[in-house]
């Protein structure tokens, strides 16, 4: 896996909102290097900046300070960007437009290619991408976003995702509302989606147990900064800051055993 | 369907529909049921009587027969400048909401100053200036042209709160333009809203024709309620008792108004579930 091209690059990334008294500084210069090939988590608490770092990393914002890069360029097209570049939204409810049905918006996903597949290839890609997700075809057809339940709807974000097979994937709190099991065959599929296109995907979560289950790397973001990068091992076994300490303590009991265990066992 | 049945169900919106096509059904299947002559066949201000349902004017006109046509010309005024004035302020709101910027505090700027410049005194400025050629058309452009302001402001408002809604990014990551951000995913959402705005601006078309021309400032040439109110004001109508001279056509722009304005409030009522009883 190392010796990749490296995806993403922030070398003192500093991002401010409005000026004068309300100014407000997402990011604190971020100092980072994602390479192709890995599965980087972003883990912090409510208004840590983690949202806004990947914002950047979608195009959507560009630094005030500081430079952020994208294979070594700055982003400049975002239409170009979006070829390779693709999220999984936070929240399903408002992901998708009410007013046209599920599959419309699937198919429509693939406007953003220059070159865009034929008719029936879209629609092949489609429904492997919902069989992907535990979904039949059938059941969506014609089926509106306000007709599914939230977990569906974020099974719908992830199937996008399936059809399009980005090289980077931006996944914000990706499997927050499905349930246990459904969340576990996701994560293998982007698993085996990964394998395949050697993507690179970088998941944003609070939950530091999801963190240490999938990624290469975990950067642990506190007020604007990453304050540790490093194997999921290092950073829950010998955590270096008060945050992690705190982030890690606030873990769910029955994961804890889990990674003492694998702990011990090293 | 499902949302014209809950419509239907709200009785404010039964008796709104129903007041508005009665006025409607009255300018356009008026002319086929009474027979129209605007021509001085008749006594000035000669009695209501047989052949003659609300008398005559000063000039002695037929009352009704005015009153078919000038609720056809004043629903026409209004239905324009409600035309004119919802397209251009959707138009500038949305596109300000959605893009930002320094184009957003321009339309922004221009938006606050025609708004504080108060538009009835405009209206009548510009009517005042127009001896000749003042036409029904030009009144609605007029009106149209000088109303738009609160429609901009209120679209732009619901635009930028839409604008933050992740299906917007959505919509761009998938390679969606401007265009058809703005018409496939914002507009279809301020449709009602929009659609309820039209109502109020027609109204209020109506209402400010109905305003200059009773103040003698209206189309030149053509009868309107307002002109007809301005004729029986100008004649001394009122001193005289003449009361067909202007209580119908006052009563006719008030049960216009009257019935857009229930509408406006009952569609409310079902477009924003949150205000439902």
């Amino acid at each position: 896996m190392p010796n990749n091209e490296i995806i993403f690059e922030g070398k003192n990334l500093v991002k401010e909102f409005g000026h004068g008294k309300t100014l407000c500084t997402a990011l604190k210069g971020m100092n980072f290097q994602i390479k192709e090939g890995e599965i980087v988590t972003l883990v912090g608490g409510s208004a840590c900046g983690k949202s806004v770092l990947a914002k950047h990393m979608l195009g959507f914002l560009l630094p005030t300070k500081g430079e952020f890069l994208y294979r070594g360029k700055k982003i400049t097209n975002q239409r170009d960007h979006w070829q390779d570049v693709q999220p999984i939204f936070q929240d399903p409810f408002s992901a998708f437009n009410q007013f046209y049905t599920i599959r419309e918006q699937l198919e429509d996903s693939f406007n953003v290619f220059y070159k865009k597949p034929s008719k029936a290839e879209v629609k092949k890609r489609v429904d492997d991408a919902l069989l992907a997700v535990n979904v039949q075809p059938s059941e969506l057809e014609g089926k509106f976003p306000f007709e599914l339940s939230g977990g569906q709807m974020q099974r719908m974000l992830l199937a996008r995702i399936f059809a399009l097979k980005p090289k980077v994937l931006i996944a914000d709190e990706a499997t927050s509302m499905v349930d246990a099991c459904v969340r576990a065959n996701i994560l293998d599929y982007l698993m085996k989606l990964k394998e395949e296109l050697n993507m690179t995907i970088i998941f944003i979560t609070h939950d530091i147990g999801l963190a240490y289950y999938v990624s290469d790397r975990i950067f642990i973001v506190d007020d604007g900064q990453i304050i540790e990068q490093g194997t999921p091992d290092e950073v829950a076994l010998t955590p270096k800051t008060a945050v992690t300490r705190h982030l890690l303590d606030d873990i769910p009991d029955i994961h804890k055993p889990w990674i003492v265990r694998k702990g011990h066992a090293q | 369907m499902k949302i014209l049945k809950n419509l239907l169900k709200e009785p404010t919106f039964v008796f709104g529909s129903g007041l508005f096509l009665l006025t409607i059904g009255l300018a356009i299947f008026g002319p086929y049921i009474f027979t129209i002559n605007t021509e001085s066949v008749n006594l000035p201000y000669q009695n209501p009587g047989a052949g003659l349902i609300l008398g005559a004017d000063h000039l002695g006109r037929d009352m009704l027969s005015m009153l078919i046509s000038g609720l056809k010309n004043s629903l026409f005024v209004g239905f324009m400048a409600g035309t004119i004035a919802t397209t251009l302020g959707t138009l500038l709101g949305v596109y300000a909401g959605y893009k930002g910027g320094i184009l957003d505090d321009i339309i922004n700027m221009v938006t606050n100053l025609v708004l504080v410049i108060p538009s009835f005194v405009v209206l009548l400025l510009i009517s005042a200036s127009l001896e000749e050629g003042r036409s029904l058309q030009l009144i609605a452009l007029i009106i149209g042209l000088t109303t738009w302001t609160w429609t901009t402001r209120s679209v732009r408002a619901q635009t930028s709160s839409l604008k933050s809604s992740e299906h917007i990014n959505l919509a761009r990551v998938n390679g969606a333009s401007t265009f058809t951000i703005l018409t496939k995913h914002i507009l279809p959402y301020l449709l009602s809203y929009i659609f309820m705005v039209f109502i109020i601006q027609v109204a209020s078309g109506i209402l400010q024709e109905a305003s200059i021309s009773m103040l003698g400032l209206g189309p030149y040439d053509s009868i309107s309620l307002g002109n007809i109110m301005n004729d029986a004001m100008k004649n001394e109508a009122l001193g005289d008792g003449v009361w067909w001279a202007f209580i119908p056509a006052s009563m006719l722009i008030t049960s216009i108004v009257f019935s857009l304005y229930t509408l406006n409030t009952s569609m409310e009522g079902v477009f924003n579930p949150a205000l439902r009883k």
